[in-house]
């Protein structure tokens, strides 16, 4: 059971009395303004000031002695409300999922309540030493050596010395460099150097621990320890808000989410019914996803996504197909010059967010060639899945378009989700729930020996 | 950064997240509870300045003998800088040394907050300790180079007829005070300079410029003493002129060369810091945002 929360509801788990000592984190209608052209990539030089000043000496003048007004003034300046009057509260020991799509103020989110940027509107408290994740090995130094390093971001992290010493074995067996920890850490593999500041911030025992998207790097022996940690975590009745893109961690870290979409909080609700509505939300029309040109990044240029479909063996536009019949995935595009070995791939997700496949157009050598350079123009491409390939349930589909080590130009990793019936497929007459995201019809043979 | 407020009760703190309006309080118990990262701040500094050198840390000694020699052969024996009767490469020397702090200062702490851009954008701790660490690094240059003047002391005092003896006075005792003043001036400037420089990146195309024309203004090269009395009031607006007479004052037994004015100077040094503080404390809100 759940409910969308209005801008100003709060939702409060069942039986949770308001009390000040049963809430760690209380967020009251914060809300984030930026302004577009403050990125991180661009920055202002002087000459750009005295410019604006130069071309619009009066305006400038009136901003200065307006400054008491309000910033509303400017409304019709490009900004972006990163955060729009999100408010919400986190039980002591609760552990809470944050999802959303690219944009949708996660990180902003993260940020303010571990104190790195300030809301512009709102309010927030934190009960408990706050610690935050937001990325791991921050002030590494490669010229020092591991040793040295686990000290240092120790103390960026807010540790103290006397607490670095006591845990400092314990740090280094979890990161398993023993034999390196005198050696400087540029002369470590990503792997060792990954591990050795996982370590360091798996060792903080703050009260709230606030969490972004630090297990989606790293390989897969690493994230399952992180994800092991990370439960140790939570299950020893630390609060923790944890952001991730991937469904399976927040599924299994933690039992109620909420879900943002363009700043602000749209549902609050147990994480198996978050993740659905996240997976399913933002489709335009079922078995049919169109992107607006605001939801492409101007980074994607020259590429431009236009639609996703998934289509039936008649040809037609549907949100569920028989896992028994073939049918089509197709991506429509758009490309605004010539792009050098672009490849438009697919990822086929479950909605637990286990990758399936994945697979690009320019797969088959030949293709590759004869696409080498891709022109402009208006293209499609299409590919079949076989039939008696995939088990029912319900899949994601991601779209990526990229050129190999040299350019990412677009990534959606939820850009369309569709249903497999299973009717007619192998062993149905069993009435039971198969594992596993494939259902292949195998030649069987039996044999007396 | 954040207007907050920590509020800890025996058994847990509270962190108040709310936007700040105007001129924020310095925050100096925050400051101080991070003493520990400041700590580590300067001993990463340290540790790596003179990594993968080949001369290591006799690069601290090169630059201001290197400066003595040429002033020695430019101001002192061709230009014949009055010096009081004090050897010329011990009188420039001494002057050489809070200045190799400041433009230390000027230089790493201007540019410190972009180079530890990752770090702000990451992770919260009160945002005076980049500044301030990297202003602090520059005393084990300092420390380093003030042996040396010990040992160019040394010679000129067993040297036969340098006429220099070591000036033994209880003035040495004063100068921590004056190390001090070279760090607050240090500071002052840092602090507005790496403040500026997240948001106007011109600052780094100005911070050399600056040093070279900061150093023509101050008398390291020469004596603040050589100018008539309507000078002294220009030049005692520069608050290194301050530091650099003091360390003379205290280390060569010279006048302090300015007199009255020397108070000024002092003054400007406190107010720059004080500011600088303040500007950088009203700034840090929008680093992460800007930077």
């Amino acid at each position: 059971m759940y409910f969308i929360c209005q801008a100003d509801a709060l939702y409060l788990p069942n039986g949770l009395s308001n009390k000040m000592t049963d809430i760690a984190i209380r967020v009251d209608k914060i809300s984030k303004l930026y302004k577009i052209g403050i990125t991180p990539e661009r920055y202002r030089t002087l000459r750009d000031t005295l410019a604006e000043t130069a071309s619009a000496p009066g305006r400038a003048l009136q901003k200065r002695f307006k400054s008491s007004q309000p910033r509303n003034e400017e409304v019709s300046e490009n900004i972006i409300w990163a955060l729009k009057d999100v408010s919400f509260e986190v039980a002591k020991g609760q552990v809470l999922g944050v999802i959303g799509r690219n944009g949708a103020g996660k990180s902003t989110l993260l940020k303010i309540l571990s104190r790195i940027t300030e809301p512009t509107e709102g309010y927030a408290e934190v009960h408990g030493r706050v610690g935050s994740l937001l990325e791991v090995g921050t002030g590494f130094h490669p010229e020092l050596t591991g040793r040295e390093n686990i000290y240092m971001n120790g103390a960026i992290l807010g540790m103290k010395r006397t607490e670095i010493d006591r845990k400092f074995d314990e740090m280094v067996a979890f990161s398993e460099v023993e034999k390196f920890i005198d050696t400087p850490v540029k002369r470590y593999s990503s792997g060792m150097y990954l591990r050795l500041a996982f370590a360091v911030a798996a060792h903080m025992e703050p009260e709230v621990l606030v969490v972004d998207e630090v297990l989606a790097v790293g390989d897969a022996e690493f994230q399952r320890k992180c994800m092991g940690k990370m439960n140790d975590v939570a299950q020893a009745g630390r609060t923790v808000l944890f952001v991730s893109h991937n469904m399976s961690a927040i599924l299994r870290l933690t039992e109620e989410t909420i879900v943002l979409e363009k700043g602000e909080l749209v549902l609050r609700a147990p994480t198996p019914t978050a993740v659905d509505y996240y997976l399913s939300s933002g489709f335009s029309q079922m078995g049919e996803r169109f992107w607006h040109p605001d939801e492409v990044p101007s980074e994607a240029s020259p590429f431009s996504p236009l639609a996703i479909r998934v289509r039936d063996p008649q040809n037609r536009v549907v949100d569920t197909v028989r896992s028994t019949d073939p049918f089509h995935i197709e991506v429509e595009y758009r490309l605004d010059a010539p792009v050098n070995g672009l490849r438009l791939g697919i990822y086929l997700m479950t909605t637990r967010g286990e990758v399936v496949f994945t697979s690009f157009d320019t797969d088959d050598p030949q293709l590759y060639n004869q696409y080498r350079i891709r022109p402009a123009g208006h293209y499609t491409s299409r590919c079949m899945i076989y039939p008696d390939f995939l088990n029912e349930g319900r899949y994601v589909l991601g779209v990526n378009a990229s050129s190999f080590r040299v350019r990412r130009y677009f990534q959606d990793e939820q850009a369309l989700a569709f249903n497999i019936d299973a009717t007619g497929a192998p062993g149905m007459h069993w009435l039971e729930a198969r594992q596993g995201p494939l259902r292949p019809r195998l030649d069987w043979q039996i044999k007396e020996a | 950064m954040t207007d907050t407020a920590i509020i800890t009760k025996p058994e847990e703190e509270v962190t108040l997240i709310k936007p700040a309006r105007g001129w924020s309080s310095l925050n100096l118990i925050d400051l101080w509870r991070y003493r520990e990262l400041i700590y580590f701040l300067i001993w990463r500094d340290v540790k790596v300045r003179y990594k993968q050198t080949a001369l290591g840390v006799l690069w601290a000694i090169i630059q201001p003998v290197m400066t003595m020699i040429v002033f020695s052969f430019f101001f002192g024996k061709m230009a014949k800088v009055p010096t009081g009767g004090i050897p010329y490469p011990i009188f420039s020397y001494t002057g050489l040394l809070p200045w190799g702090l400041f433009t230390k200062a000027l230089s790493d702490a201007g540019r410190s907050l972009i180079q530890n851009r990752s770090m702000i954008t990451k992770v919260y701790f009160p945002r005076l300790v980049i500044p301030l660490a990297s202003v602090l690094s520059g005393l084990v240059d300092f420390g380093i180079s003030f042996l040396v003047l010990l040992g160019i002391m040394l010679y000129y005092n067993f040297a036969p007829n340098s006429g220099y003896h070591i000036y033994l006075s209880w003035r040495w005792l004063t100068l921590p005070l004056f190390i001090l003043l070279a760090i607050v001036t240090s500071l002052g400037v840092g602090l507005w300079l790496s403040a500026l420089n997240v948001i106007y990146r011109d600052v780094n195309y100005i911070i050399p410029f600056l040093t070279q024309f900061w150093l023509f203004v101050t008398p390291v090269a020469y004596s603040a003493q050589m100018f008539s009395e309507k000078w002294q009031f220009l030049i005692s607006l520069n608050p290194m002129t301050g530091v650099v007479e003091g360390f003379r004052w205290a280390l060569l037994g010279t006048d302090y060369g300015f007199g009255s004015w020397a108070l000024l100077s002092v003054m400007i040094s406190i107010i720059m810091m004080i500011t600088g503080l303040y500007y950088f404390r009203r700034m840090e809100r929008t680093f992460a945002d800007e930077i």
